[in-house]
This record gives structure tokens, C-alpha cells and sequence, in this order.
């Protein structure tokens, strides 16, 4: 009984952790229709900026983290406006193959300029720590800081959607794009703006990624799976959606686990088809498109 | 990649024409000429494929370096006959995936016309340049992979046994194997104090599948020495949770851990470990801690963690080529490119001695008949150790292609600064490799 109840606490809080690889996926997919293949490299990348702020200047991962989220906000800016909103158009492809390729440049730069060392962001006896929970149950600090990290995340960006105007040009840019730039909404700067956004809950999920597994070059395209699944399980447009596909994935992982090590993958994937079988559109599809 | 090949394969009519007319004019003129300098100046060619990017990188770190040194030693060429021949090295990058490493040993084989392979770093890059260097007929040396893997996953039938594996003609390894791993991890475990209970981490990948396997894997040599192996089952590479696995060597109490694991799999493991409580007394883990920088990685948790070892700057050996030994060679690599030795860094360079010897002893340059027969022939001591393919302690199918070099076994000791050293803690293996400690419990 202890077994399956640690499983599930396991499950939700890995849950967490494949919710923020996959709210800037969902964020991006969710405004301008872009599948951005290189968000895994992104959080690569995010991962080793973090690690050069905290080396170069000693500071605390968190502190970096600060620092570091208004660079990669330029950095998502300048990616959108340079370079993704001139393939932006009717058909779908061309952002998707950009992005493909810009999987394949971010990855080969990273190891032009880092060397394929596995890193990990330090984050010293946070990292071991756990709370127990009684009955041989215990808890990590780190995982529980990614679930609750992840909540935050998107009550945060919910309160931007639905409460300030950027959010009301987000969701107009979202569902009628030729009506909102007639309503004198700048649908490219809009566009620029979401993408630097996304990259800030990027550098978010890098932290605990880079605390939770060393990273390389790499290791992006891995990562990548998983986030789909996530915001398709939960329904395109919606980020609690996302979260609940996130801990739905976490879920069947650990289950699988629990009974035999070899489901654990295949559990994942089984319940993101079973879902896609029931409710094709996911969970909680926010618009019809 | 289709069209790509056949546009650049794909000649039309008139420039065939125009080719054929010019070649044969400069073969014409050029036979006239002066036939002798052509013939002397022709250089050795040496083809050498490596990941140099891709997630098997780290393994290539050393190839610049590498590359360097052995152009610096065969600077004034290679005296064959009553000509002296210039050596040249073509280097080719496989990005970590063996479909690459095929299409880019046929390259070399085909249009670079090379006379010598050489080949290392995993199973992944040396099975496809070895098989395409088998099929073409082209002498290779090929290291860094156990031989199991190699010998047997290069097999048209690789589940048939001995009688149906055949030997081959053209390619020969040298590295250690499955046996050498488990008798190195035993034997360090024996040194401990422990309920001989092993938690066992193994993916569902070419090494993993090898050291679980129920015949020729830890299993059954565990079951012989009266260890209890925990085997939860393979996983996939690249998960994010190993709830499952610590939930299952908990309840069993394991006190020693052992698998063959990729790095960030290994970090996320030992982490999540950590804060389930869960602290045994050895890790001894292939692959995961092999390079200092992924156990630098794990902070101060990496402390006396275990691995194989191979090679390190006090193995008692110098090169053939510069006379270094293998301190030097590693003093002289950390200088030239400002990173840590590691254990490629010495079969890298003893890999260009293999050739070197090699080329030196091949009675016709080109003739892949004679220089398989001077590789067979090889007897040289080099960074590693001894190289000759004489069938010791191999087992019979696999002793005409593969020779094994010494293994021990080290413990990874947190130094000043967050460094880590290598310390050797069992040498039963391999007396001649100094011990540099004893065995040390984990926390």
C-alpha cells in the first residue's frame, strides 16, 4: 500500500516537471499556431546560460535564474521577430522546418562553445534534501519546487491571459488574427512578445531540469516528446490543461514503473493514445479551431 | 539525402566527355614527365572516423590533440621501398550515429581510396566503419568498444552461438570485455564489508541488454559468487524518474549498486536516491562516471563512487611513437587543450601507434591483404599496454580478430575545488597497474 501510494506522490510530482517543459510549448502553439521543434534545445540553452550567469559572477542558481530570465526574454524576442515571424503564413510548414533546422543550430552551437561535458546547475544541499512524510515516505524539496513552481507558473500567465490587456491582445491575436490587427493589435509584436514570454518559463523549467539530470548539448530532443504529449493530452490553448497532461503522463509513467521498469515509457505513451481515442481535442480544448 | 547522393554521383554526358578528354591528356603528358616524383609523392592514406559531435562528443574530445601529435611524429614521412611517402590522416565525423559512420567509412573507402582504418569510441561508430571496411576489403584497427558487442553484434547472426559466428578477414579490435567488467566490480565489492545484495541498472540498450543477459551477462557470474542480483527489469535511456527502480532495491536492502548507465540518467538516479533515504554502500556503474566532468557534475555526491578503468596516467606504459609515458601523454593533452585527462584520451593515441607500427611493417602499401596480415602480425607495447592478437584469454571464435588489454578498477575521490581524481583500489585483474588506495564505503 505504502508502495503505490509513494508511486502516485512520485508520479504527480514528475508530473510537475513535464508541465514546465511543456507550458512554453503550449503558450507558443496556443497564440500564433507555431510547433516549435527546438523548444528542447531552447531549455538546453536556457540551462547553460543559467550555468555561465551562476559561474561567471558565483552566484546562487536562483539568483541566476533571475538574471537570466530577461536575456533569454530578448534572445525569445529577437528569435521571433529576426527570424520566425517571416515564415509565419497560411502554411504551416515552413515555421515547422525553421524550427527543425534551429534544433540543428542550437544544438551544434552549444557544443562549438561548450564542449559535450555533461553540466548540472549546483544546487548544493538542496538537492538531496527531502521532507518525510512518515511510513518510509519521503518527499524531495527539488521535485515538490518543480510542481509547485509549475502551478505558479501558470496561475501567472492565467492572471496575464484573462486579466491584463496584453493577455486580452494574446487571446485576440489567438483567435482571429486578421480581426485583432484590424482592432490596431501589431500581430508581429504580439507574436515577439509571446515568444520572449515563453523562453522566461523556459529558463524555468532548465533550472529544475539542470538540477534534476546532468545536460549536454544534446539532450534536447528528448525532452521534446513528452512536452507534446503533455499539451496535447490536455487540450491546445489550455495551461491547466497542460498541467493536468503533464501529471497524467507522470502518472502512467510511475504506475508503469511500479509494476515492471520496462512499461515506464510505454505507460506513458498507452495513456496519451487512450486519451487521444476518447477526446480526440484533449481534455480542455480552450477554442474551436 | 537520396537526391543528394545522386547529384553528386550523377554525371551527364558532356561533362563525362570533358573529364575523360582532360585525364587522359594529363596522363599522357603526365607519364612522360616525370613518372618518378608522381610515384614518391603519393601519400599514405589513413582514414579515421570519431563522433565528434552528437551525444557521443566527449569520447572525441582528444582528436585534434591526437591528430596533431601523430602528424608531428610522421613529419618526414614514411620510407617505403626506395621512396619516402608523406603519412596523411583524413578525419571524419560520424555526429554519433551509426548510419553516418557507414556512409562516411565509405566515403573514405571509395573516393579518399585510404589504405589503413582506424576506428573507436563505441559500438555505435566502430561496428558500421568495421562492417563497411569488411565488406570492401579494406584493413581496419578498430578499439574502444568491449569486444562482445563488437564481435558478436557484427555476427550475420548474432543469436546463432559460436558455431555460426565466423572470424574476419580484414578488421581486428582491441579492448577489454564483459568478463574483464564483472571480474574488476566483484572484486572491489569483495574488499567491502557487505550483504552482498546488488541493485542492478540496466536500460534496454545495446549495453544494457548485454550485462543483463541471463547467459553471458552479470547474472549468471553474480549467482556464482554468491551475490543476489535485484534486476527491476531494462528502462529506457533519458527517463526523468527511477522511483520504481530505489522502491524495489529498498525493500531488498541492496547495499551495492552496479548497471551500465548514461550520464544524466545516472545524476537523476543517485539525486532521487538521495532523498528517498536511499544510500548503499558501493556504485560501481559503467559509462555514467567515466569522464571527470559527469562526476564533477554530481557536486559533492559523486564521492568514491566506483567504475572501470582502463586507462590512467599511472599505468606503467609509454608510447612507441613519442617515447612518452602515459603520465606525460596526459600532462601534455591537459596543457594543449585546458581539460582533464580521461580514459579515451590514451587508446586514442595508441590507436594512431597500432596504425603507425602497422603501416611501418606492411609489405605492400594498398595491398589490404598485406597490411591485414601486418596488423595480425602486430606485437608492439604501446600507451596502453601490449597489443598482439594472439588469442589470450579469448575465447576461440572470437580470438583471430580480437586481443583484450588490462582492466582494473577505481574509485572516483573528491579533491580541493570540487575536482575529481581517479584512484585505482583493485588490481587482481592486472598486477601490473599500481594500486592507488583501498576500497572505501559510500557516506
Amino acid at each position: 500500500m505504502i508502495g503505490w501510494i509513494d508511486t502516485v506522490i512520485q508520479g504527480v510530482l514528475l508530473g510537475g516537471l513535464y508541465a514546465l517543459f511543456a507550458v512554453g510549448l503550449s503558450l507558443i502553439f496556443g497564440i500564433m499556431r507555431l510547433v516549435n521543434l527546438a523548444h528542447g534545445d531552447l531549455i538546453v540553452l536556457a540551462a547553460f546560460v543559467i550555468l555561465v550567469i551562476s559561474r561567471a559572477l558565483g552566484l546562487n542558481i536562483f539568483v541566476a535564474l533571475v538574471l537570466a530570465a530577461p536575456i533569454l526574454f530578448g534572445i525569445g524576442y529577437a528569435l521571433q521577430h529576426f527570424l520566425l515571424n517571416r515564415t509565419l503564413g497560411r502554411d504551416i510548414l515552413p515555421p515547422l522546418l525553421v524550427t527543425f533546422g534551429l534544433s540543428i543550430i542550437v544544438q551544434n552551437g552549444l557544443l562549438e562553445a561548450f564542449s559535450a561535458d555533461s553540466r548540472r546547475l549546483d544546487a548544493d544541499a538542496l538537492e538531496t534534501a527531502s521532507i518525510a512524510l512518515g511510513g518510509g515516505l519521503a518527499v524531495g524539496v527539488m521535485p515538490l519546487m518543480t510542481l509547485v513552481s509549475a502551478v505558479a507558473v501558470i496561475f501567472a500567465l492565467n492572471y496575464l491571459f484573462y486579466r491584463l490587456p496584453l493577455g486580452r491582445a494574446f487571446r485576440a491575436t489567438s483567435d482571429d488574427p486578421e480581426i485583432a490587427q484590424l482592432m490596431g493589435v501589431d500581430n508581429r509584436r504580439i507574436f515577439a512578445l509571446a515568444m520572449g514570454l515563453a523562453m522566461v518559463v523556459t529558463a524555468i523549467a532548465a533550472l529544475y531540469l539542470g538540477t534534476r539530470a546532468t545536460f549536454d548539448p544534446s539532450i534536447g530532443p528528448a525532452r521534446l516528446l513528452y512536452a507534446f504529449e503533455a499539451v496535447i493530452i490536455g487540450g491546445l490553448g489550455s495551461l491547466w490543461g497542460t498541467l493536468a497532461g503533464g501529471v497524467i503522463i507522470g502518472l502512467a509513467q510511475t504506475i508503469g514503473a511500479h509494476i515492471n521498469p520496462e512499461w515506464q515509457i510505454l505507460a506513458g505513451h498507452v495513456a496519451f493514445l487512450v486519451v487521444l481515442v476518447l477526446r480526440p481535442r484533449g481534455l480542455f480544448p480552450r477554442a474551436v479551431d | 539525402m537520396k537526391t543528394r547522393d545522386g547529384n553528386r554521383g550523377g554525371i551527364d554526358r558532356r561533362t563525362l566527355l570533358k573529364y575523360t578528354a582532360a585525364t587522359g591528356a594529363a596522363a599522357a603528358t603526365g607519364s612522360l614527365a616525370a613518372p618518378a616524383v608522381h610515384a614518391q609523392a603519393k601519400p599514405i592514406k589513413i582514414g579515421y572516423v570519431s563522433p565528434a559531435t552528437g551525444p557521443l562528443a566527449a569520447f572525441a574530445a582528444a582528436d585534434q590533440f591526437m591528430l596533431k601529435q601523430f602528424m608531428d611524429a610522421t613529419k618526414s614521412g614514411l620510407r617505403k621501398g626506395n621512396a619516402t611517402r608523406p603519412i596523411q590522416v583524413i578525419l571524419k565525423d560520424s555526429q554519433s550515429n551509426p548510419n553516418r559512420a557507414a556512409q562516411v567509412a565509405k566515403d573514405l573507402i571509395v573516393q579518399d581510396k585510404i589504405d589503413l582504418m582506424l576506428v573507436g569510441n563505441t559500438p555505435e561508430t566502430t561496428n558500421p566503419v568495421c562492417t563497411q571496411c569488411e565488406i570492401e576489403e579494406v584493413a581496419c584497427v578498430s578499439s574502444l568498444a568491449p569486444w562482445q558487442p563488437w564481435f558478436i553484434g557484427q555476427q550475420a547472426n548474432p543469436a546463432g552461438g559460436p558455431p555460426a559466428w565466423k572470424p574476419f578477414n580484414y578488421i581486428y579490435h582491441y579492448f577489454w570485455g564483459l568478463e574483464d567488467v564483472i571480474a574488476v566490480f566483484t572484486n572491489m565489492w569483495s574488499q567491502l564489508s557487505t550483504n552482498k545484495t546488488v541493485g542492478a541498472l540496466f536500460p534496454n540498450d545495446g549495453d544494457g541488454n548485454a550485462w543483463g543477459d541471463k547467459q553471458v551477462g552479470f547474472p549468471p557470474a553474480l549467482d556464482k559468487l554468491g551475490y543476489k542480483l535485484i534486476d527491476p527489469g531494462r528502462y529506457q535511456n533519458l527517463t526523468d524518474n527511477f522511483s520504481a527502480q530505489i522502491t524495489a532495491f529498498k525493500n531488498a536492502s541492496a547495499q551495492i549498486i552496479t548497471g551500465v548507465v548514461l550520464p544524466p540518467d545516472f545524476t537523476t538516479f543517485w539525486k532521487q536516491a538521495l532523498q528517498q533515504g536511499f544510500k548503499p554502500k558501493a556504485a560501481s556503474v559503467g559509462k555514467a562516471i567515466l569522464f571527470p566532468s559527469s562526476v564533477e557534475a554530481l557536486g559533492r555526491d559523486g564521492h568514491n563512487l566506483s567504475s572501470e578503468v582502463w586507462w590512467t596516467p599511472s599505468h606503467p606504459f609509454k608510447s612507441s611513437m613519442t617515447g612518452m609515458t602515459a603520465r606525460q601523454l596526459a600532462a601534455a593533452y591537459e596543457a594543449a587543450t585546458k581539460q582533464q585527462w580521461s580514459q579515451p584520451v590514451g587508446f586514442a593515441h595508441s590507436l594512431y601507434e597500432v596504425g603507425l607500427d602497422v603501416l611501418k611493417r606492411t609489405a605492400e602499401i594498398g595491398n589490404s591483404k598485406a597490411t591485414a596480415a601486418a596488423i595480425a602480425a602486430t606485437n608492439l607495447d604501446t600507451v596502453v599496454g601490449h597489443v598482439q592478437w594472439n588469442g589470450k584469454d579469448v575465447p576461440p571464435f572470437a580470438a583471430k580478430n580480437v586481443t583484450k588489454t588490462s582492466l582494473v578498477g577505481g574509485q572516483w575521490r573528491l579533491k580541493a575545488g570540487n575536482k575529481y581524481d581517479i584512484v585505482i583500489t583493485d588490481n587482481r585483474t592486472a598486477t601490473t597497474i599500481p594500486v592507488g588506495g583501498k576500497m572505501e564505503a559510500i557516506g
